[in-house]
């Protein structure tokens, strides 16, 4: 259960004390995480552990019921000021919470690409609509980033005429065209056909090695083993152990890693 | 099997046959007969000669009469005015309809309530009861005025000169019909799947580009057949703004015609035939509406699949279009096309 340490540096990602609520159901109890510029941070746990839930967490999708995450040392969702000579959190509207947003790229289990535009159309469009490009500059950057994935014969093709890996690949496409400084996968392959997985980790990998910081929850151990900087193994709604990819999966040091570890394999 | 490959070698003009056939022993069956399409064929017909001999003989219904008020000044006039009134009611209805279903999903609980009393009283009360209404708005208030409720005022209108009976017809058919068309626009909005707007918060994008880019284009697949529906039922209740009252329309004039030349069959046949030539133009209009809201969802119907550099249906779209299965699962290595697939051109 070492703390990562940052040595002064201010990290990409840093969530302290966060809890989230669902009802009644405490999904997230108490959760430290600290992701260094241009690391990779892979969260593994079983289903319903709360993996996911950071993830939304962190570019606001869910409202956080207690702590603090921040991104490039900016606080989410909430600015600190002071009500009644008390410090208080003030809740941010909506325009400065998209402008948060816009600068964290996000990849879905489910793809979510725009069904009624093709694969070029939808790399642009937050470029045009929220970075206000022009369509020239929209679509150069849509080309180059669609030939980064591989997808420049299918620039013009529906979501319905690509297959699950190619889906996901423009989604990374579409999610880089922003120029985040922070990308989120959020299960990324695990609504893969098993041989679509290889192409999807494949953009992942070298996106990672071209210095992005990357959030990854995923099932994908041979992935974590290779690209990641840190393990993270959440289970419950906390953290239970992290460490390098060779410490937690090689040597889990608490049980339920290794009970998770065992039945993945 | 032996005369197919005959054909080949002897170089049929059917391109087809011209090459060698990959697929060994394809089937040729002898198809199943279906007798039963004959004799419905055979009773249907007999059915239409029945009809249409009943419509010709009867010379109440006065055929040339039909002729003679068919292109009639008044009539026509009066198909202008319907089309008129259809469509800019229709227009009203839309444009306020999007606004109360946007409304109705508001975060803020004073716009919800707004719609759903707008809804409620609307869709409650009879349209028919509503247009007298408005043809007695000048007798209920004889002036307009803008400024603060019990304050000054700014602006002053005689409501007789502002609506007219045609305006009067337009709001009322128009209000009314918003209240029912903003419920079809609530179920699209209401079927396009969340992750949408997740993907698209997640983008950075403000609420109103989400509506307007993301959620209603896609809604507009399950809006249009609907609202479709809607108009060509509006075109007909045009005929209820004797109400208000107005008499320009085409049911109102036909029917004028008809009483005054004591022959209302032939006008009433007049009338019928321009709803349903109407009709059948604005179904021509759903169609290519509908075609477009449905580009990228059933692209095999859109003529466009297979528009990419290549051209040509890939391997992947021809799945698709067969409609096996719904997520299509076709190997494809980084970025590298199919073998003779689309990006052959390249």
């Amino acid at each position: 259960m070492s703390q990562p340490t940052t040595s002064g540096v201010v990290p990409m990602v840093e969530i302290r004390g966060l809890h989230k609520e669902f009802g009644h159901l405490h999904v997230l109890r108490g959760i430290d995480l600290d992701v260094p510029q241009g690391s990779v941070c892979v969260i593994l746990g079983p289903s319903g552990s709360g993996k996911s839930t950071v993830l939304r967490c962190i570019n606001e999708l869910e409202d956080i019921t207690a702590g603090r995450v921040r991104v490039d040392g900016e606080l989410m969702g909430y600015r600190e000021g002071t009500r009644g000579g008390k410090p208080a959190l003030f809740r941010l509207g909506s325009r400065d919470i998209a402008r948060q947003r816009a600068r964290i790229g996000m990849v879905f289990q489910r793809f979510n690409l725009f069904p009624h535009m093709t694969a070029r159309q939808n790399v642009m469009e937050a470029q045009i609509r929220v970075l206000r490009r022009s369509k020239a500059e929209a679509g150069a950057r849509a080309d180059e980033l669609l030939r980064r994935v591989g997808l420049s014969d299918r620039a013009e093709h529906y979501p319905a005429q690509l297959s699950g890996g190619q889906q996901q690949r423009v989604a990374i496409a579409r999610a880089l065209a922003m120029d985040p400084e922070l990308m989120l996968f959020d299960e990324p392959t695990s609504a893969l056909d098993p041989e679509l997985v290889g192409e999807v980790l494949a953009v992942m990998r070298d996106l990672a090695r071209s210095g992005m910081t990357m959030v990854v929850v995923t099932h994908e151990l041979g992935f974590a083993r290779e690209v990641a900087d840190q393990v993270v193994f959440m289970a419950d709604g906390v953290v239970v152990e992290r460490g390098t990819p060779a410490g937690v999966l090689e040597n889990p040091q608490e049980t339920r890693t290794r009970d998770f570890l065992a039945s993945v394999l | 099997m032996s005369d197919l490959a005959g054909q080949g070698r002897a170089k049929s003009p059917d391109p087809a046959a011209s090459t060698s056939d990959p697929v060994p022993d394809r089937i040729h069956a002898v198809p199943v007969r279906h007798p039963g399409r004959w004799a419905s064929a055979v009773v249907v017909l007999v059915l239409a000669a029945m009809v249409v001999h009943g419509l010709v003989t009867n010379d109440k219904f006065d055929w040339p009469t039909v002729g003679k008020y068919l292109f009639n000044e008044q009539v026509v006039r009066g198909v202008g005015w319907t089309l008129w009134l259809t469509v800019a009611a229709m227009v009203i209805g839309i444009v306020l309809a999007v606004l109360l279903a946007v409304m109705r999903r508001s975060e803020n609980p004073v716009m919800r309530y707004v719609s759903w009393i707008y809804i409620w009283f609307f869709r409650g009360t009879p349209i028919y009861t509503q247009l007298v209404f408005w043809g007695l708005i000048s007798v209920l208030y004889p002036k307009l005025s803008l400024g603060v409720p019990f304050g000054p005022e700014w602006l002053h209108f005689t409501t007789t000169e502002l609506v007219t009976a045609s305006r009067a017809a337009i709001l009322g058919l128009g209000l009314n019909e918003a209240a029912y068309l903003a419920e079809i626009v609530r179920a699209g909005l209401q079927s396009v799947d969340r992750g949408q707007e997740e993907a698209s918060r997640a983008l950075g994008m403000k609420d109103s580009t989400i509506l307007r880019r993301v959620i209603l284009p896609q809604a507009m697949r399950v809006i249009v057949p609907p609202t479709g529906n809607e108009t060509i039922s509006m075109l007909k209740t045009t005929s209820l703004v004797l109400a208000v009252p107005f008499i320009l329309d085409l049911n109102y004039a036909t029917r004028a015609i008809g009483t005054r030349i004591f022959l209302p069959v032939p006008l009433l046949v007049v009338a019928a035939i321009w709803y349903l030539a109407i009709t059948s133009v604005l179904m021509v209009g759903q169609h290519y509406l509908e075609r477009h809201y449905g580009r990228g969802f059933d692209e095999h119907h859109g003529g466009r699949a297979g528009g990419g550099p290549g051209g040509r249906a890939t391997r992947q779209e021809a799945i698709a279009e067969a409609g096996t299965t719904p997520e299509i699962a076709v190997f494809d290595d980084m970025g590298r096309p199919h073998g003779g697939g689309a990006g052959g051109a390249r």
